[in-house]
């Protein structure tokens, strides 16, 4: 058989041996990660920058407004942010919007508390669930203790230490809003344009398209988009580990990413082989 | 008296009632909330009456396969299931921690987990398919489906200006043509809704 | 202290009250406090007296500037008052406003603009009906889905296999659902003249009533009511994936050998068409949703475009009544764009006029 005889095969190749090629593509790095080397794109680059640069006792709003649907691409984010920013010295202070967000938040931050020895109301403080939206959003410009009288383990919020020096919007540094849909828009409508608090995006991959304008318009500081936004964050957060000399690092997503990156690049090798096949049984023909 | 029934009176309905609630929208008056919070009712009252019939229909498909060897298994599992998680649900309850949502939670939701992932082999295959440089279109549609592609993976960062193409791709050609064809859907919903509420559209009532 | 106590008399004003919208269910009270005084409230509470003698205390958070009270009656008079707590102490009680009854409009104002647009589309529609009617031609561009609908129900009959008709995962209350009944309807009578087997499993159980009415009346508009069958439009199940897995296997067992997806798909929609390709069959897609989209272009061998799927009907019947609309859906599209390009262009020159329409 030539080679030509061989491409032009192969283009027309059962669907049985696709679906194989990409079964043990997609195992093996679960299996035995690779550990693709991650490099920072420039919109997770600026929101971790922003907060990596930020004095110490600064706080920042993590807003988990997502469920466990978009929980595999969103979670390992919010876990990561909630690491970075404990390392940092930096006290962020988690709240949801939605209601299932609170308990993934929790696990989130009770694996800062494993991991980083994090103490509750003092290295961070978690507010929980609160109803109402953009009126939520608005009432944290004028005063957070109002809109929060207790956090999410019933302590009142005028007691907490941590929240002592915080009024509203004036005393945090960045909002981040993690979500499935389109509440982060919500965020930079009432949060950044009423009261000019920084605000940025952690969303889904497909989701992402939407949330571009608001970059642009200067609204989003940063996105952090989708599986490949999650690994990048958790490597860099990774690396602050390991400079610290902590060795309990997180991989979740690195891992995913890895077998998602070899998955799409055999896609790629079948298209490309795909057109040898088809380009070479036209020039036969 | 059958083209009464089966064809003036629901067209006269759909319009009287279409018309109603079209204005029900422009008026904030408590009437017109009560009429939409009724409407909601009956809304909820018809499905509830169209679930019966659909299990209705359900059973008689199914038991009517029993018959056919090559179907017969399937539809057996399924009327069992259906049999199985009814009576679990009546007398256990479908509480957060009854047998129910148990089974609910490590049956159904991993099947559903499992189809859902079918869609990276039906990708993948779809892509190898569908990618094939045979005209100017398909070529563009192949470049921009391979930076995306490339883009998204680990190794697109290394690739100088990468992120930013990607980022230019879906913020401006994609975005705008998606708003165009949303702005085009939403006038097609207009135009559909009128057509059905004057009775110029009658398909749905049988020609 | 003393000056303190003045200044707490002087601005001891009533708070001003005015019903915000025309539904009869609010009012929203404005609370005039000095920004100096605020920051010693620790509790706010604004006490609500009715008509009838009821009173109700609401606590309502300290920092805020207006309150809207819902859940109230078009038919009573409410007026309000302040009390205004330091730690327990009361440091502020305003007067009592006057009563006032939330306003019950009959037309919402803001709504206006939407009000004008769509009875300008209509009279538009109703132009263009008209002329249809006075039976002048009326152009309208080849669709290659819908001039394939014939082909892919003459292949289902020379083949001898069923044709499987999906509605989509949405219910009636969709117009995508509507639009893509309509079509079932026409698909059904050409299927029906040719004795070719349609199979329709529905998702929802309010659409399979519906489907079922309009295959039975399809097959009856043409004079064959025997070959209704009503095992083949049926309910399979209302779980997403649970119906994706349903319709794949049917379409691998039975090889159908046409396919339409017509309607409003989610995720599942590449597992339908990637399976109906697998089997071979020629598969014609319809759907606004505008994530899916991309799947169906690339599995299905034709695909509506968002809009076409509902001008399909009118494409497939050349009905003037219906033909008439789809030009009005056009130049109101053109309109539109006219509007949009012309603010684009005043905006370049920092001229920004809405009018207050957006």
């Amino acid at each position: 058989m030539s080679v030509r005889d061989f491409f032009i095969r192969l283009s027309k190749i059962d669907r049985k041996y696709i679906y194989l090629v990409i079964l043990i593509g997609l195992i093996i790095p679960l299996i035995f990660p690779p550990h693709f080397p991650q490099k920072m794109s420039p919109q997770v680059k600026r929101v971790f920058e922003y907060i990596d640069t930020l004095p110490k006792g600064s706080y920042v709003i993590l807003s988990a407004d997502y469920d466990p649907s978009v929980a595999p691409e969103v979670h390992p984010m919010y876990k990561a942010v909630v690491k970075h920013c404990i390392l940092r010295g930096v006290i962020p202070i988690g709240m949801t919007l939605g209601v299932q967000g609170a308990g993934l938040a929790l696990d989130a931050f009770t694996e800062a508390e494993k991991v980083l020895g994090a103490r509750r109301d003092t290295d961070y403080v978690f507010l929980g669930y609160q109803a109402g939206g953009a009126v939520v959003i608005l009432g944290l410009g004028e005063d957070i203790k109002s809109v929060y009288k207790t956090d999410y383990f019933g302590t009142k919020t005028t007691d907490i230490y941590a929240l002592k020096p915080v009024k509203n919007y004036r005393d945090i540094a960045l909002v981040i809003s993690f979500s499935g849909s389109a509440i982060p828009a919500t965020w930079a409508v009432y949060a950044y344009t009423k009261y000019g608090v920084k605000v940025a995006a952690a969303v889904t991959g497909v989701s992402a398209g939407d949330f571009y304008p608001y970059i642009q318009a200067g609204q989003f500081i940063g996105m952090l988009a989708g599986m490949k936004a999650a690994a990048e964050y958790e490597d860099a957060v990774n690396r602050i580990l390991k400079e610290k000399g902590i060795g309990k690092f997180s991989t979740s997503a690195i891992r995913m990413m890895d077998a998602n990156s070899i998955g799409q690049l055999l896609i790629i090798l079948f298209i490309i082989i795909g057109n040898i096949g088809y380009f070479l049984s036209r020039r036969r023909k | 008296m059958r083209p009464l029934l089966e064809k003036k009176i629901p067209l006269a309905l759909v319009f009287i009632i279409g018309i109603i609630m079209t204005l029900q929208y422009f008026v904030p008056h408590p009437i017109s909330q009560t009429i939409y919070d009724n409407s909601l009712m009956w809304d909820r009252a018809i499905a509830s009456m169209a679930y019966i019939m659909a299990i209705v229909s359900f059973l008689r498909f199914h038991s009517r396969r029993l018959k056919d060897k090559n179907y017969a298994p399937y539809s057996l599992v399924a009327i069992l299931s259906f049999a199985a998680m009814v009576l679990i649900g009546f007398i256990g309850g479908t509480g957060s921690d009854s047998l129910f949502q148990k089974m609910y939670d490590n049956m159904m939701v991993p099947l559903q987990a499992t189809t859902f992932s079918l869609l990276a082999f039906y990708m993948s295959s779809a892509a190898y398919r569908a990618f094939r440089i045979r005209g100017i279109e398909a070529t563009v549609l192949m470049i921009t489906a391979f930076i995306i592609i490339f883009g998204t993976t680990t190794i697109g960062n290394y690739v100088p200006k990468m992120n930013e193409i990607v980022e230019w791709i879906m913020a401006v050609p994609n975005l705008a043509s998606k708003r165009g064809i949303m702005i085009g859907v939403g006038l097609g919903v207009v135009a559909t809704s009128i057509k059905i509420i004057l009775g110029i559209e009658r398909n749905w009532v049988g020609g | 202290m003393i000056l303190k106590t003045i200044l707490f008399i002087l601005f001891l004003s009533p708070p001003r009250v005015f019903s915000p919208d025309g539904t009869g269910k609010k009012l929203t009270i404005v609370l005039d406090i000095p920004d100096a005084i605020r920051p010693q409230i620790t509790t706010l509470n604004l006490v609500r007296e009715c008509s009838d003698g009821k009173i109700d205390t609401l606590d309502i958070l300290p920092f805020l500037k207006a309150y809207t009270d819902n859940s109230l009656s078009h038919k009573k008079d409410y007026r309000y008052k302040i009390l205004a707590y330091s730690n327990g102490n009361l440091i502020f009680e305003s007067e009592w406003s006057e009563y006032t009854r939330p306003t019950a409009k009959w037309f919402d104002k803001d709504k206006l603009p939407l009000f004008i647009a769509m009875m300008l589309f209509t009279i538009i529609m109703i132009y263009y009906i008209a002329q249809a009617r006075a039976n002048k031609p009326l152009y309208l561009r080849p669709i290659a889905g819908l001039e394939a609908v014939n082909e892919a129900i003459g292949r289902a009959t020379e083949m001898g296999r069923p044709i499987i008709y999906i509605n989509g995962l949405t219910g009636i209350s969709d117009i995508a659902t509507i639009a893509a009944l309509n079509i079932l309807s026409h698909v059904t009578k050409r299927a029906g003249q040719f004795e070719t087997r349609i199979v329709v499993p529905c998702y929802d159980p309010v659409v399979y009533t519906i489907a079922r009415e309009i295959v039975k009346e399809a097959y009856t508009t043409i004079g064959r009511p025997d070959l209704f069958n009503p095992d083949d439009v049926y309910f399979a199940t209302d779980s997403q994936f649970g119906y994706a897995a349903h319709v794949a296997a049917r379409m691998v067992r039975e090889q159908s050998a046409t396919n339409f997806f017509m309607g409003y798909y989610f995720a599942e929609s590449l597992i339908l068409s990637e399976t109906g390709a697998s089997t071979g069959a020629i598969q014609v897609a319809g759907t606004d949703s505008v994530a899916q989209l991309p799947f169906f272009v690339v599995t299905c061998d034709y695909t509506l475009i968002g809009e076409e799927l509902y001008a399909a009907s009118a494409y497939l019947s050349r009905e003037p009544l219906l033909t008439g609309t789809i030009k009005a859906q056009d130049l109101a599209k053109l309109l539109l764009v006219a509007v949009i390009v012309l603010l684009s262009i005043l905006s370049l020159f920092k001229v920004n006029i809405t009018l207050g329409l957006f």
